[in-house]
């Protein structure tokens, strides 16, 4: 009896797990197939501009994801992820540039420059998190509004370069005394520019797979268990010993991490980026892509971050809805909205696919 | 519920600070100790000089009337709120300036009055989340699932459908909590608490809202848990029948002071307890 409920219980958990990884692992697949028939026919299964779309989607995958994890899993109101996408993507820009002649061996500078993005990533949200987490309600959303805000700023007025004394760094252009042979990597309001491109699509691919793997073993696991039972009942929680500040600490630093690594991916994928492109509408995308994929359901935010940042340029091609492809977007959005708290809806849907927890309670 | 079910109860003797525990705890270093108790909100005095002592086996009573500062207690004693004035030593330890997750750690678990359960977590992972600090693998362990993981992860399953048996709960292991029926999720409170190894469980009206058989019944696994357990159970409630029935020291609380303590025949037998509970006799009594 013992055993068997055992084995139906692990196997749920990490059913749920597999089927996330399998989605992922067979539209890479599917795409990469498309690709190489592309090649070989010479006709267009993927267009050109929805081939540039395949790394920027698996970053706001990874944002999403990772945004999940602090507005579903751990409950606090997040408005400032692309401030630590930011951190991330200009970390690592500086990064892949700094290590461009110690590692010529392209992918390992790649992962090397995502790990000084989650780096960033994460120690920024140990500056937001630390004073903010210990207080209750709101606080956090209101704070990392401001963050998203004050890191673009920041990066819009900082100038980073190397030359043959070393590395400068100068919150100004007059105090930036590079030499004259000297290279600029971020040039204030220009931004990063002169970036080789390393992001590749399978890099994308195998951060995405990264990302379910933390999140989806951090909820499986003791800590996870925490930070849900934070979210569910804060008072609760602690009365049955669970340290609040920690735990709201791990999920938002991994969450910022994550968020971190994507920015360095996002980054490496553009020969020049501005800091005005991870601005506060950026945090709410990613926002959007989280609130209609569901709280809490990673499979849901993996499938609305792809759709809905592949939408606006699918819409595109369909010559005279082109013009209002801004407005189809916000239908697509309202009416995912109305239907998702349709009631008659819902219990049409449960009926063809019976929900699981149901199921169990007939069991 | 005709038949009335004898318990049986320790003698109780009494100890330096004007209270009494079991004999049998006699010798040992009583499970809490509270001198001089009290706590304001504003110029409110909600509790106020809550002198009592509670044995290590010992299962005591709180009552009084609605607002008597019953449930502010618990939260003194758990640290939700921190007390005005007065200590509160648990197994003789100082439990001043500690956080409630401190106090857990230290011992002392609890329900609530108003049932506080993870309810989106199934029933299973509630009580997982009480064996939390018994489980101790880091954050990358989980992540990367190293064997200790796994280890753990089938040794806290175990648990955790062992002490839903107390109950005979482990059918309802993969239930959504919030799912469950009102008297389930009381007793799963008390499964979770007990996860928590706790060496003081303190129950906020454990029986409200359960029938007669189904208060009959939590009285025997109340018992049984201080039996199995060795703990001390303190507890508040409304129901006569169960505290005369299983409390050995009972603590009578009105308008936030101590107003009687003793054994339920001298509780039910003082008329300080009787007039707080049925007002003067010639007043016209209750109606």
């Amino acid at each position: 009896m013992e055993k068997r409920l055992n084995g139906k219980r692990l196997s749920k958990a990490s059913r749920s797990g597999f089927i996330n990884y399998g989605i992922v692992i067979a539209a890479f697949a599917l795409i990469q197939i498309l690709l190489v028939v592309q090649k070989l026919l010479g006709v267009t299964l993927v267009s050109n501009s929805l081939q540039s779309l395949l790394v920027p989607t698996c970053c706001y995958i990874v944002m999403a994801v990772s945004l999940n994890l602090t507005v579903g899993i751990l409950g606090e109101l997040s408005l400032g992820h692309a401030g630590f996408m930011s951190l991330g993507a200009f970390s690592g820009i500086v990064a892949s540039f700094l290590l461009a002649d110690v590692i010529p061996f392209a992918p390992l500078r790649l992962a090397l420059s995502m790990i000084v993005g989650a780096a960033f990533g994460a120690v920024g949200g140990v500056i937001v998190g630390v004073p903010v987490l210990r207080l209750q309600g709101d606080y956090l959303a209101i704070v990392t509004l401001a963050f998203g805000q004050i890191i673009k700023n920041i990066i819009m007025v900082l100038y980073v370069g190397v030359d043959e004394k070393g590395f400068h760094i100068a919150a100004s252009s007059e105090r930036f005394n590079l030499a004259e042979d000297g290279t600029a990597i971020i040039k204030g309001p220009m931004g990063a520019v002169g970036v080789t491109k390393l992001a590749s699509f399978t890099a994308g691919f195998v951060l995405i797979l990264i990302t379910l793997v933390v999140v989806q073993n951090l909820v499986n696991s003791r800590s996870g268990r925490a930070i849900m039972a934070l979210r569910d009942n804060r008072i609760a929680a602690e009365s049955v010993g669970i340290n609040t500040t920690k735990y709201k600490l791990m999920a938002f630093v991994t969450s910022a991490a994550l968020a971190g690594a994507a920015g360095a991916l996002f980054g490496l994928n553009y020969s020049s980026t501005v800091a005005s492109k991870f601005d506060f509408n950026a945090s709410i995308l990613v926002l959007v892509f989280v609130v209609l994929g569901g709280l809490g359901s990673i499979r849901g935010s993996i499938i609305a971050a792809a759709l809905l940042y592949v939408l606006p340029e699918l819409l595109r091609q369909f010559g005279d809805i082109a013009d209002y492809r801004m407005l189809v977007y916000a239908i697509v959005l309202i009416l995912v909205m109305l239907a998702t708290n349709n009631d008659q809806l819902k219990a049409l849907v449960g009926r063809i696919i019976p929900k699981r927890k149901g199921a169990a309670s007939h069991g | 519920m005709a038949d009335k079910k004898q318990f049986e109860k320790g003698k109780m003797v009494p100890v330096p600070s004007v209270s009494i525990i079991p004999e049998r705890d006699l010798g040992t270093t009583p499970i809490l100790e509270c001198s001089h108790l009290g706590i304001d909100f504003g110029g409110l005095t909600a509790v106020n000089e809550f002198n009592i002592t509670v044995g290590r086996t010992e299962i005591a009573g709180l009552i009084g009337p609605n607002g008597a500062g019953k449930t502010t207690v618990f939260n003194l004693l758990t640290k939700v709120y921190q007390p005005t004035r007065g200590t509160i030593l648990l197994d003789g330890l100082d439990t001043h300036g500690k956080t409630p997750a401190q106090i857990n750690r230290m011992g002392i678990a609890r329900t609530f009055q108003n049932i506080r359960l993870f309810n989106n977590l199934s029933v299973e992972d509630n009580v997982k989340i009480g064996l939390h600090n018994q489980e101790k693998y880091s954050m990358f362990t989980g992540i990367l699932r190293l064997p200790k993981y796994w280890r753990q992860e089938k040794a806290a399953h175990e648990r955790a459908l062992e002490l839903l048996s107390i109950f005979n709960m482990e059918d309802l292991a993969d239930h959504q909590a919030g799912s469950l029926p009102y008297g389930a999720q009381r007793r799963l409170e008390i499964v979770r608490a007990l996860a928590t190894n706790p060496s003081l469980l303190l129950l906020d009206e454990p029986a409200a809202g359960m029938n007669p058989s189904e208060t009959a019944e939590l009285m025997e696994n109340i018992v049984k848990i201080r039996d199995t357990f060795q703990i001390a159970i303190m507890l508040i409630e409304h129901d006569m029948s169960l505290v005369m029935g299983i409390c050995e020291g009972i603590c009578v609380l009105n308008f936030g002071q101590i107003i009687a303590k003793g054994t339920a025949e001298e509780i039910q037998s003082n008329p300080t307890v009787i007039e707080a509970y049925l007002g003067k006799q010639q007043e016209g009594g209750a109606d």
